[in-house]
């Protein structure tokens, strides 16, 4: 089988995955046999699986840590928040929601752009702390930004409501730390997984194209790509940015999803960015397919733990930490390659789990 | 004046924590390549161990500040031996994940041990507070203290670094582990040796912290511990003059944008200068430019 089939093939098994477990879950849904709980992580799981995907762009198709991811989402998901409280009820809600999907990936891509110029001058652990210091920066500033709207346009003030000098018709949208309220909550799972599958036809589109390539080669020899005349930091440039823009859709969901929008450090800040990462490191880097399960399972997984209440967060550690260990200790890596020989007489590379190839950062 | 003079030196005070606590980071960066995360947890655990031996069991300030250092040198070592030595040699995103998944482990560990309300925690630090200018400007106790102990730690880290044979052998590591190895330096044994150094530091940190800002809770350590980092990286991650440095201004900066911009926007505006700083001077302050070969 040559290259090209394989790669078609492997796209489609994750298309075709994706599309099974939407079956599994609807039909689950239609039978009544899902627990309330599981109905309430469906659309999170669509968010949490975009998100992943995304990050995976940067960190394992363009080879840059970054550590900001869930600053765009957040951008993604004040925008059009900020959008469908302005429209209100003038224009039917799937309409909003189609063009909020727009406005969040249009302000993410544009932070994303904005931010990635300068960002990605530098390289591996400080453009981790800088995006992370990005993602911390924009969840401070939101939360501090009061924003309102009258018959003269918008208003918007760092300090409290009635700087914002609004007129009688005027109505408040963004209270600083307390958020946006009265959301529509019109995202469903259809829509999550359809944005979903528009996120990876994008990412597996990319990849496989003469930009995925160039953009691979730069991760993989950055002198070399550009002595053959590539102009990786554009290469690169364009990867933050679309992978900004797909974390601006999940965010968008995110805030359709919730009747009240707030950025706490909970949902925006660093702590969540490192959540994706963990998807994405324990997926397997470079492996869209691999980031979508492990997003499933650790989102699952916590769940699926209440019945032990105080000690899931631990276990959840524990098995963090002895996962990464099983997956890329070199002692453990080279007694698994040591078995597989003995018992099935033929090393096999990919037994290592993911690409354990990829690139340091 | 007087006020602005008294938010300068309370953020100086900040500063010193911060600085102690970026050393640790910058010395386990700079000799085991990695950033750990959980190296803001320890300082949690540190002030927890301080809380109990004092608190608890009605121990000397003294006996408290003991417990927390050890404590937390033997943590750290632990840490280091179980879950970061099985990684060395794996890629550098592993080992941070697995940083992370400790950060999370000790945490939630606080979390079960000592219950989700935080504690109120009573000052270590019983040095009498001195004013100056007539007055008009008061510090205390804990600020001298902290001050105090950050320059101590600096000198006495400086002598150990440069006069020791174990602090030659760190900075032979950091420079080049390979050829250290042909030397006959254990790396093993100078990595654990940094992690006691920079664990016992956090330990210290944790009960200075927590002496000035005396809520104790699970999450105690995270934001410092972040702050702490960016210091580490605004002075040039890897030289500890950097990170004192670099502790001081980030202390400074953001007492003083809470005093007269907003309270809200301080982690920004410092973390703005974080940015800001990295675009000049990619590698920070004080950090070495590395060459890159073809």
């Amino acid at each position: 089988m040559n290259m090209k089939s394989k790669k078609i093939r492997s796209n489609i098994i994750t298309f075709g995955l994706v599309i099974v477990f939407y079956a599994v879950m609807e039909a689950m849904l239609v039978t009544g046999s899902m627990s309330s709980l599981m109905k309430g992580l469906l659309v999170p799981l669509c968010y949490y699986m975009i998100l992943a995907a995304s990050l995976n762009l940067v960190v394992g198709i363009s080879g840059e840590l970054s550590l900001g991811h869930a600053g765009f989402m957040c951008i993604g998901a004040f925008s059009s928040a900020v959008f469908a409280r302005m429209v209100g009820d003038s224009i039917p809600g799937g309409a909003e929601l189609f063009i909020s999907v727009l406005i969040g990936a249009a302000f993410a891509a544009i932070f994303g752009f904005l931010i990635g110029i300068p960002v990605l001058r530098l390289r591996g652990d400080y453009l981790a702390i800088v995006t992370l210091a990005f993602g911390e920066i924009i969840k401070n500033v939101i939360n501090a930004v009061y924003l309102g709207v009258d018959s003269n346009g918008v208003h918007v003030s760092l300090k409290d409501v009635k700087s914002l000098g609004l007129l009688d018709d005027g109505e408040v949208i963004i209270k600083g730390a307390q958020g946006i309220g009265n959301l529509p909550r019109n995202a469903t799972f259809t829509i999550g997984i359809v944005l979903l599958l528009i996120t990876l036809f994008i990412i597996t589109n990319l990849v496989n194209s003469r930009q995925g390539r160039a953009i691979m080669s730069s991760r993989d020899n950055r002198i070399a790509a550009e002595s053959v005349g590539l102009n990786v930091s554009e290469y690169k440039l364009t990867a933050f940015v679309i992978s900004a823009a797909l974390a601006g859709v999940a965010g968008v969901l995110y805030s359709h999803n919730l009747a009240n929008l707030q950025a706490t450090s909970k949902n925006f800040g660093y702590n969540q960015s490192i959540l994706i990462l963990v998807f994405v490191v324990l997926g397997g880097i470079g492996n869209i397919r691999g980031s979508l399960i492990a997003a499933l399972v650790l989102t699952i997984l916590p769940e699926k733990l209440r019945f032990f209440n105080d000690y899931r967060m631990l276990i959840y550690a524990i098995v963090l930490i002895v996962m990464m260990i099983m997956t890329s200790a070199p002692k453990v890596v080279a007694w698994r390659k040591m078995v597989a020989e003995k018992y099935f007489k033929k090393s096999r590379e990919t037994e290592a789990g993911g690409k354990t190839d990829a690139k340091e950062v | 004046m007087s006020s602005f003079l008294s938010y300068l030196i309370s953020g100086i005070s900040l500063g010193s924590v911060y600085a102690i606590i970026a050393l640790g980071y910058t010395m386990v960066y700079g000799i085991a390549k990695m950033l750990n995360f959980a190296h803001g947890d320890i300082i949690m655990v540190g002030a927890y161990m301080a809380y109990v031996t004092f608190t608890g069991l009605g121990l000397p300030p003294i006996a408290a500040i003991a417990v927390a250092t050890v404590g937390c040198t033997v943590l750290g070592v632990l840490i280091e031996a179980i879950a970061y030595k099985p990684l060395r040699g794996a890629s550098s995103l592993n080992v941070l994940i697995t940083a992370i998944g400790v950060s999370y482990f000790l945490q939630n560990s606080a979390l079960l041990v000592f219950g989700a309300d935080s504690k109120t925690f009573t000052s270590l630090v019983n040095i009498p507070s001195v004013s100056i200018m007539d007055g008009a400007v008061i510090i205390s106790g804990v600020t001298i203290a902290s001050i105090v102990t950050c320059i101590i730690v600096m000198v006495v880290l400086t002598l150990f670094i440069n006069k020791t044979k174990a602090g030659q052998a760190m900075l032979a590591v950091s420079e080049d582990t390979g050829a250290a190895t042909l030397m006959g330096i254990s790396v093993n044994r100078t990595i654990a040796i940094t992690f006691a150094i920079g664990s016992a530091l956090a330990g210290i940190a944790g009960v200075l912290l927590c002496s000035a800002y005396p809520t104790l809770s699970s999450q105690t350590g995270a934001m410092p511990g972040i702050k702490a980092f960016t210091a580490a990286v605004f002075g040039g991650i890897g030289s500890i003059p950097g990170a004192m440095i670099g502790g001081m201004v980030m202390g400074v900066v953001e007492n003083l944008s809470k005093a007269y911009i907003s309270s809200q926007l301080s982690d920004a505006i410092v973390f703005a200068l974080l940015i800001i700083i990295l675009l000049v001077k990619p590698t920070g302050l004080m950090g070495k430019k590395i060459q890159e070969k073809v």
